[in-house]
């Protein structure tokens, strides 16, 4: 078989994997989220998956690889997607893949920054406002700060001393913080659930499917398989098979580290603790996943186990309501890989740290700034909070007028 | 004829369950209540403590004829205690009348 099929396959099941994605991240929200609500999260993420593809070949893929003669901040809107002359040939991504699997396996990226925002915001955010705001974010703000980095913008050749240019290789940045800042910003915006802070105390709403959410984060696993792996953009032999081994050791340490932090605080064995910690360690990983030695990834991702435990108690702490733990998982522990690369692995250094450091506030402010005025044009027009009473009584009821379990038993709480 | 109502630990169930059999009641009723009591619980949810005061509970509703009364309150009594708090309550009360579905016959009969 030529080079090309070979590693076109490769890339089409990694494209499948980063589908698969969706499926776990449902998984993962519904479980730890009131069962009043799950019709609410579904309905999102099904939202997101489809409208996020559909945008994403009417205006993101180009925005996001604007190709020659890019001004290396904002790419131009050409609506629809057109192969060029040799892309579906060896000349086209050094035979990588063909330039329809490019489109393909870069569209099942975008989505995913959304559906990061999605479990921060769920329980209490309308859905037409979370609606508006998914358009707004996956068709133009996540493909725009994708052309920075991966588009060949002036992150990507942004050179200090010996380091050349930021380096995210899967999107510790450029996927998980995106998606991070702006669930930040949603959840300042929007304000905690009723109940989740009680005289100023943070008090615990269990989720309502503990085996759903762990079904979720092995299903995210998996596909984190596709989304680092997928990432090398060739079936190379040495490169695939390494990232793969980095990836897996980075989850599995963030999750022993994870569950021992959390056991050792709160003396008890805390199964979300144990799945975050996971999600930590593969989100840390990312950025430098094909610059690490088993080592190094190790030792990343045990930082980012640590680091979970710690940063889902200071959201509690600052009196922010996020559900499912994105902020820690996905915004603290995306800084905390994008830094890493600076750290550990090849590129080590202090001009690459300070680099990745650049790259890191600018995401930051840019991603901040955007989601922060989407939000809040939605705050002051439509309003972006169900009423009391539809919070109390479930998004499902009210929203969708179904449920999601209807032979059993609503709890009121 | 007098009706016995027990709430019992759900791990005691099996237990009250055989300790009946033994004293010859073979007919109850039971479901599974939630209920507020003495005794809290201690949970920790993604580092956060709570106590929560719902308490899972099983209720046993069980009417016999009178020279029964006694023999079914004691086999609850011994087969559901562990003589920590929450181990339940029983309730006494008297029965008017009973009425067996099928035949229309009414009385102590229909318990047997």
């Amino acid at each position: 078989m030529e080079l090309l099929t070979i590693n076109n396959v490769w890339m089409m099941i990694c494209t499948a994997l980063v589908f698969f994605m969706h499926t776990g991240f449902a998984f993962l929200e519904i479980g730890l989220t009131r069962q009043k609500n799950t019709i609410n999260i579904l309905f999102k993420n099904i939202f997101i998956i489809t409208v996020g593809l559909l945008l994403y070949y009417i205006v993101g893929f180009n925005l996001m690889y604007p190709g020659e003669g890019f001004n290396g901040f904002l790419g131009s809107i050409v609506p629809g997607i057109a192969p060029p002359e040799n892309g579906m040939t060896a000349e086209y991504a050094d035979g990588g893949y063909t330039w329809w699997t490019d489109f393909l396996f870069q569209g099942m990226f975008a989505a995913t920054a959304a559906t990061i925002v999605s479990g921060a915001v769920a329980e209490r955010m309308k859905i037409g406002a979370f609606m508006i705001f998914t358009v707004v974010y996956v068709g133009f703000v996540y493909p725009i700060a994708g052309s920075w980095q991966w588009g060949g913008g002036f992150l990507s050749s942004l050179s200090i001393g010996d380091a050349e240019g930021f380096y995210d290789f899967a999107g510790s940045t450029l996927v998980h913080s995106v998606g991070g800042w702006a669930a930040l910003v949603a959840v300042y915006l929007l304000g905690s659930r009723i109940g989740k802070f009680n005289n100023g105390k943070a008090q615990a709403i269990p989720g309502h499917s503990i085996p759903l959410a762990t079904a979720g984060v092995l299903i995210l696993w998996l596909g984190w398989f596709g989304f680092n792996g997928g990432s090398v953009l060739s079936a190379n032999p040495e490169a695939t098979s390494l990232t793969l081994v980095t990836t897996c050791l980075a989850a599995a340490a963030g999750g022993v580290i994870a569950m021992i932090t959390s056991t050792i605080l709160y003396k008890n064995l805390d199964l979300t603790m144990f799945l975050n910690g996971i999600l930590g360690g593969l989100v840390g990983i990312t950025a430098g996943a094909d610059q690490m030695s088993p080592e190094d990834a190790i030792l990343i991702g045990a930082v980012a186990g640590a680091l979970i435990v710690f940063a889902v108690s200071l959201v509690d702490k600052i009196k922010l309501d996020d559900p499912v733990g994105a902020i820690a998982v996905h915004l603290i522990c995306g800084i905390w890989g994008t830094l890493a690369v600076g750290l550990f692995g090849a590129k080590a250094g202090f001009d690459q740290f300070l680099v990745q450091l650049i790259g890191i506030l600018c995401y930051g402010a840019f991603c901040v700034a955007t989601s922060f005025i989407i939000i809040y044009t939605l705050k002051k027009t439509m309003g972006i909070r169900v009423s009391e009473r539809e919070e109390l009584e479930g998004l499902d009821a009210h929203e969708h007028k179904m449920d999601a379990y209807p032979d059993f038993r609503l709890n009121e709480h | 004829m007098k009706k016995v109502e027990a709430i019992i630990r759900k791990s005691k169930f099996s237990g009250v369950k055989k300790a009946l059999h033994e004293v010859g009641v073979n007919f109850f009723s039971y479901w599974d209540v939630t209920g507020l009591g003495n005794e809290k619980e201690g949970h920790v949810y993604r580092g956060v403590s709570y106590s929560t005061s719902d308490i899972q509970r099983r209720y046993l509703s069980i009417v016999v004829n009178d020279d029964f009364e006694e023999a079914t309150i004691k086999a609850i009594l011994t087969a559901a205690s562990t003589g920590e708090v929450g181990d339940g309550k029983i309730f006494v009360s008297q029965v008017d009348e009973v009425y067996r579905i099928r035949t229309g016959e009414k009385g102590g009969n229909t318990l047997k």
